[in-house]
């Protein structure tokens, strides 16, 4: 039982369902084979449920998979239907073929095997010329197809293997014969080999959505995470949106509860008699003592001048996503003075609220001296041994005086001060950057400038709050 | 569990008869629970049962059992839950007691050995008295599996367990066995019918939902939510029935903290069956609403629109 072998359209079936960015693994694939085995192919509606259960375990991917399994086997009923069947919706000849005149029965003259493709595309028989075009597709191997840029070589596989080339010959030798009636019948055929390009090139799309969306969406999120945050375009955004919360659930997932750490080597007496009350205070069980991790409370710090805005915007959403795993979040914007901002991103989502935070307190150039005092004044005495400080600026004040002493006695009151520089390490400390000035009073100073930095930061800095 | 029953007899022989048999235990089953329970007799495999507080899943498991009529052997999971308290414990009090007690009895075993090396060999001839079976206690994981007609294992809340528990499981889930480092491998004489279930508070590993059948219940629509609240109030009025369906669909669909699930509609249906209800009246849904709702500001929220949402479950039921 355990290899029954998959069947061709089972094995396809998973296949597209990989493409479609379910992840399933050989194991699951035989155990869905095993299930078909149980329950056949006849009753859709049952093999969709059986098959769901199998292979899609999360809601997203029990969506991926009901797209998928519709578009999949709607096609393939289709494939399965004899010729005579001619209301199979998924026949993309249909529309296209069914506008022009086709009285002019009659029969494709000259060449073998363009006869055939020829008497099929006057004859008009759609449901013929459907089932040739999957033929010529599955031998031209068109679920391998994974990219846009391959669109027209497969189209031009799946022609070829139809036999357009001996048909183009027959239209060529059919001018040549100089006849009224020749010229017109190639005319005609022209204009259905037309037809049929588009059909093909529309069938190829419909596949390549099939087969590699998947691909191309896990290829364009990998290059979004480790590109640079200040150059993205506007049309990322949703997706970068999307990414940074999946990041930042996974990170709360992983941090949410109070941790516990076994100290190595203290017993904890009292516990231990308890736990061996049983047997007489023999210490059969040891119970070690055991430090209790708390969650860090944080204060952000954000520039948000017109520099570093865009990388503030995630930072922000980032730190916001995974409140679970904080305990206490407040956070500041900042450009020639600085602000709170916490009520503002409680009550709002963190898009509308980065638009309104920017109409307060805008685009201005930067005075990082000016802001750190307006920090100190107002919440410099709500600093404990307990808080992280994030900071996340260029350093760039404009020439203005930095007030080091400020972050000197931040770092004295907090319990660490993390700076993220969204510059390129080699670019600190020319020009107006005074990153090198403050450094010295901060824990850690790193580059962040992409999404993958970030998570690194923010998981860095939720792993070592012992 | 059923291996000695021809196919045709056997309660699980097609998704059909699993729906049946489930509706006789009294749970209203849509198609795809049937489909999974009947999926995981036949692949042999756990279900994983997912879906929001309330929806009957582990309601599913109890009549699932009772259906059977197998055992339920039911393990609530929480935070530092560990395998002494899951799969077995060794009983340190009754072994201390008895090498107590057979201490004199040693003696008459070893009495005429020469020397260390004879009594040593003597004393193995007895293999390993106080590691074996008398001396194991069972717990919840190891019950399942020593059931001599099978069981129905319910794993409750298996997201609230810690990760490392979670990838103990994987053995007993995969091959229905465990190991008991001193005694050895103990498999399952009939495996047991497993379910587990997540109120997805934290993503749980690859390795444990690869190994699983993945079921999602969601809240029923209202036939079906109907038809649930009939077979567990029995001689509920049906213009009622209607009424409180629709209610309850309404709120589902509002911006609630918490929605209400269908165990609280079953209580507010027999609620409303001890006051002899027939027509929803706005003070009577006012006075009951804590019911439903569990949180003040959903309370508030929900009071606003009473008169509108009772108003439309009297027109959903046919009443003017």
């Amino acid at each position: 039982m355990m290899s029954a072998p998959a069947s061709e359209p089972l094995r396809r079936f998973l296949q597209v369902a990989r493409g479609a960015g379910l992840r399933v693994s050989a194991a699951e694939g035989i155990d869905a084979a095993r299930a078909v085995d149980l329950i056949g192919y006849a009753d859709r509606t049952i093999l969709k449920d059986t098959l769901g259960l199998l292979l899609a375990k999360t809601p997203d991917e029990k969506a991926a998979y009901e797209e998928v399994f519709d578009l999949y086997f709607k096609r393939d009923e289709f494939a399965g239907d004899k010729p005579d069947d001619r209301d199979g919706s998924a026949d993309p000849d249909q529309n296209e073929a069914s506008s022009p005149s086709n009285g002019e029965g009659g029969d494709g003259m000259g060449g073998q095997v363009g006869q055939s493709l020829g008497s099929l595309l006057s004859s008009d028989d759609r449901a013929t010329l459907a089932t040739a075009m999957e033929q010529a597709a599955r031998e031209a191997g068109i679920e391998n197809i994974r990219f846009f840029t391959q669109k027209n070589l497969y189209a031009r596989r799946i022609l070829d293997r139809m036999g357009l080339r001996a048909l183009e010959r027959d239209v060529e030798a059919m001018r040549q014969t100089g006849t009224p009636e020749g010229l017109g019948r190639a005319q005609f055929l022209e204009g259905k080999v037309d037809q049929l390009r588009d059909a093909v090139r529309d069938f190829v799309e419909r596949n390549l959505i099939l087969y590699a969306k998947g691909e191309t969406e896990k290829f364009r999120e990998e290059l979004l995470k480790s590109a640079r945050l200040s150059n993205l375009e506007r049309r990322d955004l949703d997706r970068m949106r999307l990414l940074v919360r999946q990041m930042a659930k996974k990170l709360a997932a992983r941090y949410a509860k109070t941790r516990r750490r076994r100290l190595r080597g203290q017993l904890d007496t009292r516990r231990t008699l308890r736990r061996n009350m049983g047997w007489g205070g023999i210490p059969f069980i040891t119970v070690w003592k055991q430090k209790r991790i708390e969650k860090p409370r944080v204060m952000v710090l954000c520039d948000v001048s017109g520099s570093v805005a865009a990388m503030a915007q995630f930072l922000l959403m980032f730190v916001y996503s995974i409140n679970e795993a904080l305990s206490d979040i407040r956070s500041f914007a900042f450009a020639g003075s600085l602000i709170e901002v916490s009520d503002i991103l409680e009550k709002e989502p963190v898009e509308e609220a980065i638009t309104k935070i920017m109409s307060l307190i805008g685009f201005g150039s930067s005075n990082y001296g000016n802001s750190f005092a307006d920090f100190e004044d107002g919440w410099m005495k709500h600093v404990t041994n307990k808080t992280t400080v994030i900071i996340l600026g260029d350093a760039r004040g404009n020439r203005t005086d930095p007030r080091t002493d400020v972050i000197g006695r931040l770092s004295q009151r907090s319990k660490r001060i993390i700076w993220l520089n969204p510059e390129y390490r080699s670019a600190w400390g020319t020009g107006d950057s005074d990153m090198y000035r403050y450094a010295p009073f901060c824990n850690l100073v790193t580059v962040c400038s992409t999404l993958r930095h970030l998570e690194r930061a923010i998981s860095d800095i939720l792993e070592d709050a012992a | 569990m059923n291996d000695a029953l021809p196919l045709e007899e056997s309660p699980l022989r097609s998704i059909d008869s699993v729906e049946y048999g489930l509706s006789e235990a009294g749970y209203i089953a849509n198609r795809q629970i049937s489909t999974a329970i009947y999926m995981a007799h036949h692949l042999q495999k756990p279900i994983l049962v997912e879906g929001p507080a309330g929806v009957g899943k582990t309601e599913l498991a109890k009549s699932v059992a009772s259906w059977l009529k197998l055992p339920l052997i039911r393990m609530q999971c929480y935070e530092g839950l560990d395998e002494s308290k899951a799969l077995y414990e060794w009983k340190y009090g009754k072994q201390l007691l008895y090498t107590q007690i057979l201490k004199d009895k040693i003696n008459s075993v070893i009495g005429d050995a020469d020397d260390l090396g004879t009594a040593l060999d003597k004393l193995h001839a007895f293999g390993n008295v106080f590691f074996s079976h008398q001396f194991l206690e069972p717990r919840p994981l190891l019950r399942s599996l020593q059931e001599p007609r099978g069981s129905v294992l319910l794993i409750d809340e298996i997201d609230k367990s810690d990760q490392e528990f979670e990838a103990f499981l994987l053995e007993i889930l995969s091959d229905y066995q465990v190991t008991i480092p001193e005694i050895g491998t103990v498999s399952a004489m009939v495996p047991p019918i497993v379910l587990l279930t997540s109120n997805a508070t934290r993503d749980l590993g690859d390795a444990l939902k690869r190994r699983c059948l993945h079921l999602h219940i969601g809240f029923p629509d209202d036939k079906l939510e109907a038809k649930i609240i009939g077979s567990r109030v029995p001689g509920i009025d049906a213009r009622l029935l209607k009424q409180l369906v629709s209610f309850a669909q309404q709120l589902r669909g509002m911006d609630l903290k918490k929605v209400p699930s269908v165990s609280e509609t079953i209580d507010w249906a027999k609620i409303m069956m001890l006051l002899h209800t027939s027509v929803l009246e706005v003070d009577l849904v006012r006075d009951t609403l804590n019911v439903l709702l569990k949180f003040e500001a959903d309370i508030e929220a929900a009071g606003k629109q009473l008169a509108g949402l009772t108003h439309k479950a009297r027109q959903d039921a046919g009443i003017a």
